[in-house]
């Protein structure tokens, strides 16, 4: 594999500025090429693009503040109903806050849930998975036994009862989901780290003098990233569906935070009166997993070599 | 085999160990005391204080405490709810054969559809059949199930009127229970139309519970029947003439379905998280439910109590797919 012989250049010292460039630049044009074969994939990204914009420009895009409340506007339906007004293209809900505006301040904190737990996970996740897999032995043994502990539980049980003892609340809802994710990490990396460790970069990178940690973060760790990236990918979707899940119990964010999950808990009531209160929020937290889905989807195709073949 | 089936086994001691550890840290590791938890807001003494701690054995060293509680879990002492009094194990089995009946019917419903609709897709490879069956697999594997559950009560209890909106059978009929399974037991019970409301009101909370396992098992039985179908077993039964049927149906599905057996397995542990969610959706009285409202109860008893029996069960699931795994696929087994 290409990527081993960069690595070990670089392990050992013998990377100059130039070639290490062009090789990344043709890595990520082959990365490219694979991942746009996949429609779905392209068009995921595309919708992930958007849905950041609109996250990064809610002050400016949306029509009304996410926590005003407007008398006299209670459960107003969306425009193209009887009764909807241009003012609250999507309706409001039951308090008559503009429910557009909640959702497009709730792609915020989306995006956020997932970038946090997916760092949080990753991070302690390839921690631990290189230690388990560098150094075997006791460590190994009960880093997995530890992992195996936690994949008892079911995640969403799991992270509910966390936030029992953390207290509800946004933040603890990411920690505990991030500790019920990391497993996968730990595993992956695991796996990864020892199918590399025996390879000749590894032990060529070692002859010359390679200290432990050296070995585990610049010599294996960079060619472990493929399952790596994909998983992540997969994972922040899952973050966002638990973190929707807990807000729906009552166990996330907490009202009137415009987080989407939260939203619907609050419309649960009105499901049966007012259908746009509980449709809107469900769809945005839709059209984002989805989206991150299928750009996983594509992730997997580019960077697995294995199923690049078939 | 049974070499095999020990060394599992005994996989599983120190699983369960530390899971009973987990069970047993949570109700030290919450904030305040667990005995003033008791208390509520009435307070109690100092000397009740005392009596109390000592009764339950909060004055001990921890580790003779965790001793303690393995010996009660032993005996079968899951602990007593804070709130009914009753014993913990008692309400899970009153609860569980409710989760059961949904979970099972779930996951029916996944195979008997995920299967040939991911087989299918593999056959038709390309195609928009196959695009199709992929993308709605994609939407059903991205999907909130409790949106999706709010949204089929919309449409089909509210606009329509067909199914009941929640609860498993209409109030209009009450049998003792036999099997604790309603589709059995308003079998058992002869009246008139029971076994009709029971099933109307499964109906809605199983296709919700079962979106992800179906978009996971259809998904799943496609790329391994590619996988398959590209092997020379499968070009040499074609080359000897088999028809198209036989060489899908009989060669290429039976070897297929042995990484599908192990993600059937694997969907137990959603199949639980999933019942958390759909159970509360539609008041589905089943141990998801149970949980969800023990925690909001601050009935902590009952959360520790049931965690470790929902992580036993999972356990004990995954020990016979590793089990069956192993006979179906003798490769596993050295």
């Amino acid at each position: 594999m290409a990527t081993n012989t960069k690595s070990t250049d670089a392990a050992i010292g013998l990377e100059g500025g130039a070639p290490i460039a062009v090789t990344r630049r043709a890595r990520l044009a082959e990365f490219w090429y694979y991942f746009r074969q996949n429609r779905g994939a392209v068009i995921g990204l595309a919708v992930f693009v958007v849905i950041v914009a609109i996250a990064v420009l809610a002050p400016v895009i949306a029509p009304h503040s996410p926590s005003m409340q407007n008398r006299g506007a209670f459960l107003l339906p969306p425009v193209w109903e009887d009764g909807g007004r241009w003012e609250f293209v999507l309706g409001t809900d039951a308090v008559g806050r503009d429910i557009l505006s909640r959702l497009i301040y709730g792609a915020r904190f989306s995006l956020f849930i997932g970038v946090v737990v997916v760092s949080l996970a990753v991070t302690v996740g390839i921690f631990v998975g290189l230690l388990a897999g560098y150094f075997r032995g006791a460590v190994d043994t009960v880093v997995m036994r530890m992992m195996d502990i936690i994949l008892a539980f079911p995640s969403l049980l799991l992270a509910l009862v966390l936030v029992a003892i953390l207290g509800p609340g946004l933040v603890n809802a990411m920690i505990a989901i991030a500790l019920v994710q990391q497993p996968h990490y730990v595993r992956l990396t695991r796996a990864a780290v020892m199918a590399e460790k025996g390879r000749d970069y590894v032990t060529a990178a070692r002859v010359a003098g390679a200290g432990n940690l050296r070995l585990m973060f610049k010599t294996i760790l960079p060619n472990c990233t493929a399952p790596l990236i994909v998983q992540a990918a997969l994972s922040f979707s899952t973050a966002i569906l638990d973190a929707a899940a807990l807000g729906f119990l009552g166990m996330g964010a907490q009202p009137p935070t415009p987080e989407w999950g939260t939203m619907l808990a609050e419309a649960r009531e009105f499901i049966l009166r007012a259908w746009w209160v509980v449709t809107f929020p469900g769809i945005a937290i839709l059209v984002t997993v989805l989206a991150i889905n299928l750009m996983g989807d594509g992730l997997r195709d580019a960077l697995d070599p294995k199923l690049k073949r078939s | 085999m049974f070499r095999f089936l020990f060394s599992r086994l005994a996989l599983l001691i120190p699983t369960f160990i530390g899971v009973s550890i987990v069970a047993f840290s949570f109700i030290r590791l919450l904030p305040g005391d667990p005995i003033m938890l008791l208390a509520g807001e009435r307070g109690m003494t100092e000397e009740r204080y005392q009596q109390l701690q000592s009764t339950m054995g909060f004055d001990r060293p921890l580790v003779v405490q965790y001793f303690n509680y393995l010996l009660d879990l032993l005996q079968g002492d899951f602990g007593t709810s804070i709130v009914t009094k009753r014993p913990v194990l008692q309400e899970f089995f009153t609860l569980f054969p409710a989760t059961l009946e949904l979970s099972f019917c779930a996951i029916v419903l996944a195979v008997v559809i995920g299967v040939p609709v991911g087989m299918l897709a593999a056959v038709r490879r390309g195609s928009w059949l196959d695009q199709t069956i992929m993308g709605s697999a994609l939407v059903g594997y991205s999907m909130p199930i409790f949106w999706w559950g709010l949204l089929l009560i919309i449409l089909f209890s509210g606009v329509l009127g067909w199914t009941p909106v929640s609860g498993r059978i209409s109030l209009l009929y009450y049998f003792p229970p036999v099997t604790g399974f309603m589709l059995i037991d308003s079998l058992l019970s002869g009246q008139d139309g029971a076994f009709k409301s029971a099933a109307s009101h499964l109906i809605l909370p199983t296709v919700v519970l079962a979106t992800i396992p179906l978009a996971v098992i259809a998904r799943q039985t496609r790329s391994a029947m590619l996988e398959v179908l590209g092997e020379d077993y499968v070009r040499t039964a074609r080359a000897k003439g088999l028809p198209p049927r036989r060489v899908i149906g009989l060669h290429a599905l039976r070897n297929a379905l042995i990484p599908v057996i192990t993600t059937i397995g694997l969907q137990v542990g959603v199949l639980l998280a999933g019942a958390i969610l759909t159970e509360t959706i539609f008041s589905w009285p089943g141990i998801g439910k149970w949980m969800v409202d023990s925690v909001f109860k601050r009935d902590y008893a009952v959360v520790q109590g049931g965690l470790l029996l929902i992580a036993g069960i999972i356990m004990i699931v995954n020990l016979i797919v590793d089990v069956l795994y192993g006979l179906v696929n003798p490769r596993i087994r050295h």
